[in-house]
């Protein structure tokens, strides 16, 4: 019988991963938002005025970031709740965070073995640009560039060897 | 379908937010919403008039889901309330656990409003 970290060592390589996490943030975009993100085909780093962040530990650890600018924020929220982005101010924060809780838990639920051996942080959200992350991930980044209504947005998974 | 009270235990104020207008998009007449961020105001929130249905969310700061069901099972109050959990938590493990403590109902997010309506309807239905 295989168990499941046996089947997480033959899915197990961040290659592997990439469209498993491009799908599991299609989909929470797709189904919360009810817009679509695009891959972008010539990737801007997009301002870090929101950084959102959900750790792992366990089979995998690491960190899954979603890094975008102020008006994105406004706009994702303004899209969960079905208001006004100019109403939505209060609410960038917790948006931006859940966005990122239910990717992390998309993506984790799409890996073999990984929905079981693998727990989620509460979300954390950084506002403001100066500033530097350091992660103790060293096993590999994932990159993804999207483009959210015409505004660059990259969802990142780090992970821990 | 009669009026009915929810009680909605989420620690985001903003998917709190959404479950309510799925509830609504169900076809749901909501008489009243009671909004809980964590497992140990979702039980204060029951206080003495309890209410029809809870949708609950697993992982919460100061109490979490499973506790709260666990709590809520020794609640009078709260006897015969159909309790569905919305949670990012996907496994099986999880899903045992919630509905060996008195969960009726599991429901995954990302999620539809339509999922929300195949799970709560029939309990609704079956509570009258």
């Amino acid at each position: 019988m295989n168990s499941p970290h046996k089947a997480l060592q033959h899915e197990g390589t961040p290659e592997n991963w990439m469209p498993m996490l491009e799908l599991a943030c299609r989909e929470v975009f797709e189904i919360m938002l009810g817009c679509g993100l695009e891959l972008a085909t010539q990737p801007g780093d997009p301002p870090k005025e929101f950084t959102a962040m959900v750790g792992l530990a366990g089979q995998l650890c690491g960190v899954i970031t979603i890094r975008c600018s102020a008006a994105s924020a406004a706009l994702i929220a303004s899209k969960m709740l079905g208001v006004d982005p100019a109403q939505a101010g209060d609410q960038m924060w917790d948006a931006l965070g859940e966005v990122c809780n239910m990717i992390a838990g998309n993506f984790k639920n799409k890996v073999t073995g990984m929905s079981e051996g693998c727990m989620l942080s509460v979300p954390t959200v950084i506002t403001g640009e100066d500033y530097s992350f350091h992660s103790l991930a060293d096993g590999g980044l994932l990159e993804l560039p999207f483009n959210f209504e015409n505004a660059p947005l990259v969802v990142a998974l780090e992970v821990h060897s | 379908m009669k009026r009915i009270r929810a009680l909605i235990v989420d620690d985001s104020a903003v998917m709190r937010k959404i479950v309510e207008r799925s509830l609504r998009q169900a076809g749901l007449d909501l008489s009243e919403v009671r909004e809980a961020g964590n497992g140990a105001e979702g039980l204060a929130a029951i206080g003495e008039n309890s209410v029809d249905l809870i949708l609950c969310d697993i992982n919460m700061p100061v109490m979490d889901g499973i506790e709260f069901l666990r709590q809520l099972q020794s609640n009078q109050k709260a006897r015969g309330v159909p309790v569905v959990m919305i949670t990012t938590e996907g496994s099986e493990s999880h899903v045992v656990q919630a509905l060996s403590v008195g969960a009726r109902g599991y429901i995954r997010k990302p999620f539809t409003p339509e999922q929300v309506k195949e799970h709560v309807i029939p309990l609704l239905e079956e509570k009258k």
